[in-house]
């Protein structure tokens, strides 16, 4: 059977299942950095058989809470339109994940296998379009709740997600303009190589302004700090008040998707995707008995590491407790030293790659890169969320309408400017 | 093979995932019904009035201006991929489009559309 016809649907797979793995780890994350961040120690509570992983079991434990809770309608509800509505946030969140390109495509016997679900060349189009529905989500929510502070919530967020896409269409169109192309892979390719011999040549560096307009409008659309209007629950009600256990949790599940597809968006058209930092496909392919030597010999070493600190907290646990709890250090001791045991054999038998493992090196170095990327940017998110207060709604639609917006148009004047006196490719 | 198959298993697998979580949820949750526990969120006191009652314009201005502005964005995709070819003839004739394009934006902001109070 050839193989482009079935990995579509294995990358669908794949595409699937990247942010229900990352979701978890976002939210540990979020918990983990704010108790950092505010000089507090976070969950470190929740254990299944002791093993705790410094409270990445809470998120485990939150979902199964969410879903074991009583799942009601308000009596007065329009009942179609309040379960659409947390559907919808969750379901258009996880689309964009199937556009984005993992890693370079695959030659396979003269086959070209692209790395991604969706091999559309409008990608651009494509997620802008997707993002533009999580506006509905929002006042099907508001609207259908039945409640005064619900529809308020719900318009209001709506404004604000509508005023904010404005931003983000335009501050693309500087990007598109340089890339020549809306096809996704084809804008990760361009950004290999350098500027200047020194700067990679990703579209941040091309782009700065664009990239400025394009990050704010993605803290806006995703309704974070310090555009959280939607969700300041405590403050001022938002528009999933009405709603309890899991379609709630689909608000927040849809949230942090959104997030982190925001987070591959960004990486994907500004950070260089999964090109990774001076080295193209073809000089990866060559060299990929050294990449898989040097990936194995850094897991063995950071294997070693991790045992040496894992024993020393071993020697804690035992000095502290006397349940079950004194065990977790061993736990993750014989895993971690099982992983490293592999990494070593793996870096002793490790045997001459042929053309097709050279080309999976390579894709698995360029996806290690992006997935990177895309937590490091995902880190950023969380830190502005305990970096910057709060907007009013007036300055909020002030910077959408009379800052964003202007300064994308400049943007795109100043890249066209650019482009006729520089290009030489024209 | 055409590219929207693999959109449409896409679509399905992200269609099944909040169904299979609400189906677990329905089946795992604990289900009592009380009469007090439908009603509305309020401070305490029964809702006083019908919640689809009337909203300021403002929303309904933000919305259509959005549409405007969508629509002349969406405009200048197609010229973005092929301004390297179009050169200075590009540049002039989107530079009156942007113009004009700015000169709303200015016409909405003097006539107070986009203030808030």
């Amino acid at each position: 059977m050839p193989a482009e016809l079935f990995m579509p649907f294995v990358m669908v797979l794949v595409a699937a299942l990247l942010p229900l793995q990352l979701l978890p780890a976002m939210i540990w994350a979020e918990r983990k950095v704010s108790a950092f961040i505010q000089d507090r120690t976070g969950p470190n509570r929740a254990d299944i058989l002791g093993i705790r992983l410094g409270g990445v079991i809470h998120s485990i434990a939150d979902v199964v809470k969410l879903i074991a809770k009583e799942d009601m309608t308000p009596s007065k509800v329009n009942s179609f339109y309040y379960s659409l509505g947390p559907f919808l946030a969750l379901f258009i969140s996880l689309i964009p994940f199937s556009i984005i390109p993992l890693a370079d495509t695959l030659k396979i016997g003269g086959a070209a296998i692209p790395l991604r679900a969706v091999t559309l060349d409008v990608g651009i189009l494509f997620i802008l379009a997707i993002t533009s529905f999580h506006v509905y989500a929002v006042v099907f929510a508001g609207w259908a709740s039945n409640n005064s502070f619900s529809l308020l919530g719900g318009l209001r967020s709506a404004a604000q997600m509508v005023s904010y896409e404005l931003g983000l269409g335009l501050s693309l169109v500087g990007m598109i303009m340089v890339a020549q192309t809306l096809d996704l892979n084809e804008i990760v390719r361009q950004q290999g190589g350098t500027i200047f011999g020194i700067l990679p040549a990703w579209n941040v560096f091309l782009q700065p302004l664009g990239f400025l307009i394009f990050v704010v409008s993605i803290f806006a659309e995703t309704n974070r700090n310090p555009f959280d209007l939607p969700e300041g629950e405590s403050e001022i009600i938002g528009f999933h008040v009405e709603y309890s256990s899991m379609r709630f949790a689909f608000f927040f599940m849809g949230e942090y998707i959104a997030i982190i597809g925001g987070s591959a968006v960004v990486a994907t058209l500004f950070l260089g995707g999964w090109q990774v930092p001076f080295f193209d496909t073809e000089m990866l392919r060559e060299n990929a008995m050294l990449a898989a030597r040097i990936a194995f010999g850094s897991t063995a070493a950071l294997c070693v590491l991790l045992s040496i600190i894992l024993m020393a907290y071993d020697k804690k646990l035992q000095a502290l407790y006397t349940d079950k709890r004194r065990f977790e250090a061993r736990v993750l001791l014989g895993i971690v030293v099982t992983l490293g045991a592999g990494a070593v054999g793996g870096l002793l038998f490790l045997p001459t790659l042929s053309s097709l493992g050279e080309q999976i090196v390579t894709a698995i170095v360029q996806n290690t890169f992006l997935v990177g990327k895309i937590l490091l940017f995902c880190f950023f998110f969380i830190w502005v969320r305990w970096t910057l207060p709060r907007f009013r709604y007036d300055q909020l639609m002030n910077l959408g309408w009379k800052t964003l917006i202007p300064l994308a148009l400049l943007n795109i004047f100043l890249t066209g400017v650019a482009l006729v006196l520089f290009d030489r490719g024209a | 093979m055409n590219p929207y198959v693999p959109l449409l298993a896409v679509l399905v697998v992200a269609f099944l995932l909040p169904v299979l979580l609400l189906a677990i949820s329905s089946v795992a949750g604990p289900k009592r019904d009380e009469r007090e526990k439908g009603d509305p969120y309020e401070c305490g006191v029964p809702q006083p009035d019908n919640p689809h009652h009337r909203f300021p314009i403002k929303y309904y201005l933000v919305a259509v201006l959005f549409l405007l502005f969508d629509v002349e964005a969406v405009f200048l995709y197609p010229w973005a991929v092929v301004y390297r070819d179009l050169g200075v003839f590009g540049l002039i004739e989107m530079s009156i489009f942007l113009g004009m394009l700015l000169i709303g934006l200015i016409y909405i902001w003097k006539r107070g559309a986009l203030e808030w109070d």
